[in-house]
């Protein structure tokens, strides 16, 4: 009973914990990968190790952003008509959108650190940099409407509407690069082209975007089970109190 | 279609009538906004050649600012004494309902811009060397700045702390407004010679954009709560 009720208020398993651990040990890899055997670049010099953190965090948020926009026009669409799933939509859709703010936040830090190594200053008023705070700013709206108290399904639906509208930003920030001359350069990887750095740096940075990416579904696993403790926290708590109010009327009368 | 725009004539008409008796747009936004101009004189010490380049930019933030507070008061008017519930009840549609909104909001704000206009002519020594080029980016800009308020605003509508939540949400939707009007407008007051017409174009394409996204989804927002 009582490991029953344990369990209940973890967020962990067996394959959560395999996955943590997997995490952990990718990360060391890319600490060997990007630190030791892969060589300085040709025009970044050393710099190009910030590289393998600073690149697979903007792709961990951008696809973060993405599942929350997915689902979040699921749960326009489906909600009303299947509550229990809606709900299943809204927390996904929350905690991909807190993985994606927390990488965002990385991806500025890592590249204002790039840009005092490379550009001599930690930020320019670039349309790269512009665009991305931005969309930063966007999604910590999304997540202080998320955490307002009002009706669940509500809040959710808002929630909802304003991530889709949000969406508007990704493309945006992608593609400022070739809209606008910016100072930031243009995407090193495309489809069709040569990549632009040797095969040991791009060897280091697969490993950093797999590493990164058990990181992020690690957290965001978690995350979804939070969240949907605290729902539980929340509905107990209220079936608590009418209980407790109607204890007190039944001594009462 | 011409019922739909009569609709939206009803609630345009019935917020400005609003607006036109209690007068707090003219006795409390417009003076805010020129407050605005003024301090921001102070912040930059009075230099009068970095008051003119940097007017135009100065003029959009001053609209923002009563801008923010004119959504936010457009959308107080509806929460309280059960007037969203009564509008819901009237039949009139929300496509309706967030036109007029949009029409009223954007008509007070316009208002408001001609005479930050005026301020800044006075105050920063500006001269308006494409008047055409003004009026249409306000008008643009002001479109483009209403139909972002207009959704957000529905956004924020019944929801506790809206009056920190709305700017949070709204700036940094509106930033492509405010660097487009400015662009603009430092060409129409001869500060730049960027071409102005292409940022008015983005601004047209930013109010279409908004709006078809505030009709299609003000029904599903004003449903709620």
């Amino acid at each position: 009973m009582q490991q029953a009720e344990r369990k209940d208020s973890m967020t962990g398993s067996l394959a959560t914990t395999t996955l943590g651990w997997a995490s952990g040990a990718s990360l060391i890899v890319v600490l060997v990968t990007g630190l030791i055997t892969s060589p300085k670049d040709a025009n970044q010099g050393e710099a190009v190790r910030l590289l393998y953190v600073h690149v697979p965090m903007i792709w961990i948020a951008y696809g973060s952003f993405i599942i929350t926009a997915v689902y979040s026009g699921l749960f326009v669409a489906k909600a009303a008509s299947r509550p229990d799933l809606g709900r299943h939509l809204d927390r996904v859709a929350g905690s991909a959108a807190e993985i994606g703010v927390v990488f965002t936040g990385l991806t500025l830090v890592s590249g204002a650190l790039w840009g005092r190594i490379t550009w001599g200053v930690y930020w320019q008023w670039d349309a790269r940099l512009t665009t991305t705070v931005l969309m930063f700013v966007t999604y910590l709206g999304y997540l202080a409407l998320r955490k307002l108290p009002a009706d669940p399904y509500v809040r959710s639906r808002r929630a909802a509407i304003v991530a889709l509208i949000a969406t508007v930003n990704l493309p945006i920030v992608h593609y400022s690069v070739d809209w606008w001359r910016t100072l930031h350069q243009g995407a090193s990887i495309t489809v069709g082209n040569k990549p632009e750095y040797t095969n040991d740096i791009l060897i280091a940075l697969l490993f950093a975007v797999v590493a990164f990416t058990l990181v992020a579904l690690w957290l965001g696993i978690h995350r979804y089970r939070v969240i949907r403790l605290e729902e539980i926290r929340e509905e107990e708590g209220i079936e608590m109190a009418i209980a407790a109010r109607r204890a007190e009327a039944e001594v009462g009368s | 279609m011409s019922e739909l725009l009569r609709e939206a004539g009803l609630i345009a008409r019935k917020d400005l009538l609003i607006e036109w008796r209690s007068r707090v747009a003219v006795n409390q936004i417009a003076p805010l906004g020129m407050l605005v101009l003024v301090v921001f004189a102070f912040a930059l010490d009075a230099n009068q050649s970095l008051l003119d380049r940097a007017s135009a930019g100065l003029f959009w933030v001053a609209v923002l600012f009563a801008g923010i507070i004119t959504v936010q008061r457009a959308f107080t008017l509806e929460s309280e004494h059960g007037i969203r519930d009564a509008l819901r009840l009237s039949g009139i549609r929300p496509a309706a309902m967030f036109l007029g909104k949009l029409a009223a909001i954007s008509i007070q704000l316009f208002v408001l811009e001609v005479v930050l206009l005026f301020g800044v002519v006075a105050m920063y020594d500006a001269t308006v060397e494409e008047p055409l080029l003004a009026v249409v980016t306000a008008g643009t800009g002001t479109l483009a700045f209403s139909a972002v308020g207009c959704i957000y605003g529905a956004v924020s509508l019944g929801l506790r702390a809206r009056e920190t939540l709305l700017p949070l949400l709204l700036i940094p939707v509106v930033a492509p407004v405010l660097l487009a009007g400015t662009r603009a407008l430092e060409r129409a007051l001869g500060v730049s010679t960027q071409a102005g017409w292409n940022w008015v174009g983005l601004l047209v394409v930013v109010s279409a954009i908004y709006t078809a996204i505030g009709l299609a989804v003000f029904g599903p927002l004003l449903e709620d709560g």
